[in-house]
């Protein structure tokens, strides 16, 4: 049975539906992404993951439990944890001050969460060394490694990554995915959303593509990338 | 796009005066804490400044209880004037004869055990009030959850009123039967009981007010400690992480609706607990007193001291009491006429407030001592991170 199961959801902002009966499923130690063009429903399908805007139809299951409907917290505490669009570290405080906030749901001793805040700073020394300086002072790029970092320390067991390649200095970028694949390296199930599909397709192993609001085409990544319809979409060549 | 950076007139002053370290503000609170409890006996037990003080610290307690809505938590409440009416109108229910049909006498003795209404141990009414106002927050909170910003001001704002409408109209309005109205509108309730507390001497508004002062500032430490508590805690971590980044905040899990109620229990209570000290102290609970622009000057007086800042919010209170409530009506009232003008000067205090207000906010817009965070936000310019889609909660 495949980790998590994503049957047929349907999304809205208000009125508008953005996810048309979005299917998929994530097993345990894969990496999957999904890529497509803006507005196709790759955001809204993490969103509706994690809790924060939930599906009004269908239904989402994660290692047997229905978590269509329950709030963010509870879907922290069951083991996904969400680095979300546009990075949102909290610019005010420092890169530690928002590593420990990752943690806050987590009843575990003070030991163990610093144990993981330097499992955290090891994945990215950058991170580090700045780890008294605000995060609001930092690069792009140093904000999508704390945004990582931060849905790292909640220990989550599936982590959900949004365009960590968005705004990013392309050097920065490849540190990030061999980070991304570090992770997954060490046990995390990711589920990742790109816009860059050359990265997301060079990492992951299945690929969904979205276009508004619907799964058009499902693959293993390798095959996407030579899929003729997929290289001129969204691989530029 | 080069901006050079203006150094502001009080940063300067800063640099001369450098800031003190762990070790002398501990030596500076102690002090003022010690001059705080010995300066009543300084004074004639009525004299007019142990008078004032008093109810200063009644304004502090509800600063610091604003202070944890609108500073912590960052929800704009304009509408904290309803908390001191709850308060205020729990010591009026509880400890007076208003509802003279009813005898109900709770762990009180001397005359308020013989009088008739209801009467309860003063004790037991902070209690009630302060339940009685967290369920008030929450209440007025729920509607606010959806919303952001200035739409919280306006909901809140309007709660606010009508709590005034129906203290207003309360004499009207019969909700336990004929012979117990809400409230006694604009003549307000009056007397209220005077408190009695084990250990403190007579209470008595009118011949020593020494019992009062001991008792608010009593209140007002205890508001103090849950307040740099709080701060520093894990709700007031999540706080803060609210007032950042909504989006971010519900995506590290915490639970947007139940650390806001939070907030807005916790805040309402203090104001409650003031209100409910305030009517005895006073001696009346009278419709009058909650009217909107007591929430203005809550308000102002935390954004003078420094939002979310706790010992700014104490200063702001007491500047600002004093200024609102001794330096204009007292000292300052006649001066217009003495320049041949036809008006008094406390006719035109909430103006004075908006000037006051202006000039903080170009001269210090963090406040007079400000939240280290705030000072952040306001000096370094670093903003949130970019709004994003709405969290549906």
């Amino acid at each position: 049975m495949p980790m998590l199961t994503v049957d047929g959801i349907e999304t809205y902002y208000g009125n508008i539906k953005a996810l048309k009966g979005i299917s998929l499923t994530v097993d345990e130690g894969e990496i999957v992404t999904l890529i497509g063009s803006n507005g196709a429903g790759k955001s809204t399908t993490l969103r509706s993951i994690s809790g924060l805007n939930p599906p009004r139809k269908g239904q989402i299951v994660f290692e047997g439990k229905d978590i269509t409907t329950r709030p963010a917290q509870e879907i922290v505490t069951l083991g996904i944890s969400q680095s979300p669009e546009g990075r949102h570290c909290f610019a005010r405080m420092t890169v530690r001050e928002n590593l420990d906030l990752g943690a806050y749901l987590r009843k575990d001793s003070k030991a163990d969460i610093s144990g993981d805040m330097d499992q955290i700073f090891d994945l990215f020394p950058r991170l580090k060394e700045r780890e008294k300086q605000k995060a609001g002072t930092m690069s792009g790029g140093e904000q999508q490694m704390l945004a990582i970092g931060r849905a790292m320390m909640a220990r989550p067991r599936l982590l959900l990554l949004d365009e960590p390649s968005m705004g990013i200095a392309p050097i920065l970028v490849e540190k990030i995915y061999e980070t991304v694949v570090e992770i997954n390296k060490q046990g995390t199930t990711i589920l990742l959303v790109e816009q860059n599909a050359n990265y997301a397709l060079g990492v992951s192993n299945r690929g969904y593509v979205l276009e508004t609001g619907a799964v058009v085409l499902t693959d293993e990544s390798s095959k996407l990338r030579t899929n003729p319809d997929v290289q001129k979409a969204y691989l530029g060549t | 796009m080069a901006t050079t950076v203006k150094k502001k007139p009080l940063a300067a002053l800063e640099d001369r005066f450098p800031k003190l370290g762990r070790g002398p503000q501990a030596v500076l609170i102690t002090a003022i804490a010690i001059f705080a409890v010995i300066f009543p006996l300084l004074m004639d037990p009525i004299s007019g400044t142990l008078a004032d003080a008093t109810q200063y610290l009644a304004y502090v307690v509800m600063g610091l209880g604003l202070n944890i809505v609108v500073g912590f938590a960052g929800l704009l409440d304009l509408g904290y004037v309803a908390f001191y009416a709850v308060g205020a109108y729990c010591s009026g229910w509880l400890m007076s004869s208003f509802y003279a049909d009813a005898n109900i006498h709770i762990l009180v003795t001397g005359t308020a055990a013989q009088a008739p209404g209801v009467h309860v141990n003063f004790l037991l009414v902070l209690v009630i009030a302060a339940m009685l106002c967290a369920v008030a927050g929450v209440i007025i909170g729920l509607p606010t959850l959806r919303l952001r910003g200035d739409y919280i001001a306006i909901v809140t704002l309007a709660f606010g009123e009508i709590v005034h409408v129906f203290a207003v109209n309360g004499d009207g309005i019969h909700p336990f039967g004929v012979g117990y109205p809400l409230t006694k509108g604009r003549d307000g309730i009056s007397p209220i009981d005077q408190i009695k507390l084990p250990g403190l001497s007579q209470f008595n508004s009118y011949l020593n007010l020494r019992p009062y002062y001991w008792t608010i500032l009593a209140i007002a430490a205890i508001a103090i400690f849950i307040s740099l508590r709080l701060r520093d805690s894990r709700l007031g971590r999540a706080w803060i992480a609210i007032r950042e980044d909504e989006v971010a905040a519900a995506s590290m899990g915490i639970p947007l609706v139940k650390t806001k109620l939070q907030a807005y229990a916790i805040g309402a209570a203090l104001g409650g607990v003031s209100g409910a000290f305030l009517g005895p102290y006073l001696q009346i609970v009278n419709a009058d007193s909650f009217a909107f622009s007591f929430s203005i000057f809550v308000i102002a007086t935390i954004i003078l001291g420094g939002l979310g800042s706790v010992w700014g919010v104490v200063l702001g209170s007491i500047l600002l009491s004093y200024i609102n409530y001794t330096l204009i009506p007292d000292q300052l009232n006649s001066v217009p006429h003495k320049i041949g003008l036809d008006f008094n000067l406390a006719d035109v205090s909430i103006g004075i407030f908006g000037v006051l207000l202006l000039f903080v906010m170009l001269i210090r817009p963090e406040g007079l001592l400000p939240e280290r965070r705030r000072k952040i936000e306001l000096t370094e310019g670093i903003g949130a991170a970019e709004t994003s889609f709405e969290v549906s909660t």
